[in-house]
């Protein structure tokens, strides 16, 4: 187990993996740790990979079925890394037909990331919605809480300046 | 320099601080620190002062007169005003910023008036931080009690008396169920307080646990020694952070004070508690999912029987009880039950909070006794319908309630006579809904919802639920036909009465609810193919009444995509072909002249 970890694990830090294995000795035997580990887990890795996974269930001595059935069921788990930032694009019909869609297609360009996805620095995830009932302001989009209306694709630069 | 004022609370709740962003506790500690009060005048953190409508909200102690802060300007001479003479401020000249003393007294007003605090007595008057005001509000002294002057058989007794049912939604009585979990000699046992508050729109038990905790930590000592528990554990959803740091810090000053730990209070009863954090799951709310959940499992239910108090947790007796039951524990035992039976109904005895939201006036956690009828928590204390529309349906019990009409506004809030009219007490969520909602599209929702959380373990609720979702939406675009509404009520009576969980059995009740009582408006969706509420997009013909216009040109400055043509005096024209039906106008339109 210990010498996988470098190569599964290549993508947190030797700090961040030796405080993983902290907290699964913390809750090693103890009936019932699984969720808190995973809870903890998240909170230092901010994800679950399957490597993640794997190292918890080998560690608590879980099969790991039961380790992805319990990461799995629970919404609050996630296996895909999120941004610091949940920026969302209306695609509703007034926003698409008041230039929605080539914001959208501005910033699949310009940040390099498709829908669903992460920017690879993790600023951003970038998310399409239908309508958030501000045809009024279209297009709009929303940063984490704040709806920014009547944006323009020259504009979208600025807005976006704010979230680093 | 004596002020007559001793501790001033203030609101830090999400609600007064999106209200307006001002940040109260550093103005007051300026303000009482340049009046040289800052020795004498404590201040105290409180979720909430039950007055959201108005934040944020100040209270000064003692005599509980709330306050609201106006904004940031001359604060502190106001302040001056209001510490030296709490009974008189003085109020400055119409117009200029202050804090404005608007409302009297607790006791003048409806809102607060109307309400009779057992559950949410200690809510804005202690620092929930703090042990030693618990303690001075007579914390802890119900389980002194119980320990030195009572059998556990006695407490159950006690609490039988009180006839206390399950606040979580299903109703139980609390005292049988305690009975049952004594009966077992199976060790350990446990006692489990449920702090899964799902539902949409309900957050008393958030609430509790952040300003009143000890009060819940107390209860579940209660229950520990009735049964025969040694351990306790709290089960709190992960999006309720500031419940769960209020309860850590609780516990452990009464870890400290001897309140939890070995020998209690030198009586020889043994007994602690832990906080177990969800992981987002709304069927975690079902008691037998909740403990799969805390086993570190899928929280999926199981078949009852056995029930949990004799195979729970772990296997071992356990009995689980919401945050609001436990926190009326103490009061029981202090004052009896006799005096709990007294206040309520004779079936549904005490109080129960209600979060009252959706279009009324003022929204909060409204406390009353069993029994009020809906008029009054709805129309005296929630103030009546905002804006100028009309009362048109109350939603009770969430995902798993239904919809109540006009008709039943003089009915008794009580499980059974809510449970008769086809909805349900639940956690006590108390949508009203106005003449703005479409019905099918409110069950469309409370659907939608049931599908997203659905546990998947059961095919009808699994499978069922997402048939009658698609049933719902082919009415919701215009494709529905008079048939349907017939399969739409079949399907919805198979889920409920084939359904594993008490989930799955209450998920169909918004439907059935609303098929009950508003069929008009789904008869209206398949037969005339309109939407009498104008909310489902598809149904709407985009067309001006030429007749109901009243030429003012709202409409086509509001319009997105310059569909309306709208000359002085002449009736608006809407070109349906540039129109993307984004219902901008119908929103805007006063004399509803588009539909």
């Amino acid at each position: 187990m210990k010498s996988g970890s470098s190569d599964v694990l290549k993508e947190f830090s030797a700090e961040q993996v030796e405080k993983l294995d902290g907290i699964i000795a913390r809750y090693r035997g103890k009936p019932g740790g699984l969720i808190p580990v995973l809870e903890e887990a998240q909170m230092v890795l901010d994800y679950l990979p399957v490597p993640v996974q794997k190292r918890i269930a080998d560690g608590l001595n879980l099969p790991l079925a039961q380790v992805y059935g319990v990461v799995t069921f629970y919404s609050f788990f996630t296996m895909k890394p999120r941004g610091r930032h949940t920026l969302r694009v209306c695609l509703g019909t007034a926003c698409y037909v008041r230039g929605g869609k080539s914001i959208a297609e501005n910033i699949v360009k310009e940040y390099k990331v498709g829908e669903g996805e992460t920017t690879p620095d993790r600023r951003f995830t970038y998310e399409t919605v239908r309508c958030l009932g501000a045809c009024g302001l279209a297009p709009v989009i929303v940063v984490n809480e704040n709806v920014h209306g009547r944006v323009k694709t020259q504009k979208l630069k600025s807005v976006l300046d704010e979230y680093q | 320099m004596i002020s007559p004022v001793s501790k001033i609370a203030y609101c830090a709740s999400r609600t007064c601080r999106f209200r307006k962003p001002i940040d109260v506790r550093a103005l007051l500690e300026k303000g009482l620190d340049e009046l040289g009060y800052r020795d004498r005048i404590g201040l105290v953190e409180t979720e909430c002062l039950i007055s959201c409508f108005q934040g944020p909200s100040i209270m000064l102690l003692p005599g509980g007169k709330v306050f609201q802060v106006l904004s940031e300007e001359r604060f502190t001479e106001t302040l001056r005003g209001l510490i030296s003479e709490p009974q008189l401020p003085t109020l400055p000249p119409p117009g200029e910023p202050r804090i404005e003393p608007d409302i009297p007294g607790i006791e003048h007003i409806d809102f607060f008036a109307k309400q009779r605090l057992i559950v949410l007595r200690n809510r804005g008057h202690i620092d929930a931080e703090s042990i030693e005001e618990y303690i001075a509000h007579d914390g802890y002294l119900a389980l002194y009690k119980a320990l030195t002057a009572m059998t556990p058989e006695g407490v159950i007794e006690e609490v039988k008396l009180s006839g206390l049912r399950g606040r979580g939604g299903a109703g139980f009585p609390s005292g049988t169920k305690w009975e049952e979990a004594r009966k077992y000699a199976t060790f350990p046992k446990y006692v489990i307080c449920n702090g899964d508050e799902g539902d949409p729109g309900a957050f008393m038990d958030r609430s509790l646990m952040e300003s009143d905790p000890h009060a819940v930590l107390e209860g579940m000592m209660v229950c520990g020694y009735a049964i025969g528990a040694r351990q306790g554990y709290i089960y709190v959803r992960a999006e309720y952070p500031l419940a769960i740091q209020m309860l850590r810090t609780a516990i452990d000053r009464a870890r400290r004070k001897g309140f939890l730990g070995r020998n209690i209070l030198g009586t020889g009863f043994d007994f602690d508690i832990d906080i177990y954090p969800g992981a987002g799951a709304f069927v975690c709310g079902e008691s037998t999912a909740l403990m799969f959940s805390i086993e570190g499992k899928r929280g999926m239910p199981r078949i009852k029987p056995p029930r949990s108090t004799e195979s729970g947790l772990w296997g071992r007796p356990t009995c689980l009880n919401n945050v609001e039951t436990f926190a009326n524990i103490p009061q029981i035992l202090l004052h009896g039950g006799a005096w709990f039976r007294s206040i309520g109904m004779e079936d549904s005895t005490g109080t129960k909070v209600f979060s009252l939201t959706g279009a009324v006036k003022n929204v909060g956690l409204v406390e009353v006794p069993m029994g009020t009828d809906l008029r009054t928590i709805i129309f005296e204390i929630g103030g009546g319908i905002r804006g100028n529309a009309h009362f048109k349906a109350v939603q009770l019990g969430g995902p798993s309630g239904g919809c109540l009409t006009e008709q039943h506004l003089h009915l008794p809030a009580t499980f059974d006579t809510l449970q008769a009219a086809g909805a349900m007490m639940g956690s006590g969520g108390v949508v009203v809904m106005d003449d703005t909602s479409c019905m099918v599209d409110v069950a469309r929702f409370f659907t939608q919802f049931s599908v997203d959380e659905s546990c998947g373990k059961c095919v009808p609720c699994r499978v069922g639920l997402k048939v009658l979702l698609g049933m719902l939406e082919k009415i919701i675009v215009g494709r529905g036909e008079p048939s349907d509404l017939d399969r739409l009520e079949r399907q919805a009576v198979h889920i409920a009465a084939t359904s594993h969980c008490g989930l799955g059995q209450a998920a169909p009740n918004p439907v059935l609810s609303t098929l009950r009582y508003f069929r008009h408006e789904y008869e209206a969706h398949v037969r005339e193919k309109r939407c009498p509420a104008l909310v489902c997009t598809d149904l709407i013909r985009f067309e001006v009444d030429a007749e109901a216009c009243k030429r003012c040109g709202v409409c086509a400055k509001v319009c997105p995509v310059e569909a309306i043509s709208w000359r002085k005096k002449e009736p608006a024209v809407l070109n349906r072909d540039k129109c993307i039906r984004c219902k901008a106008c119908i929103r805007a339109c006063k004399f509803k002249a588009i539909h």
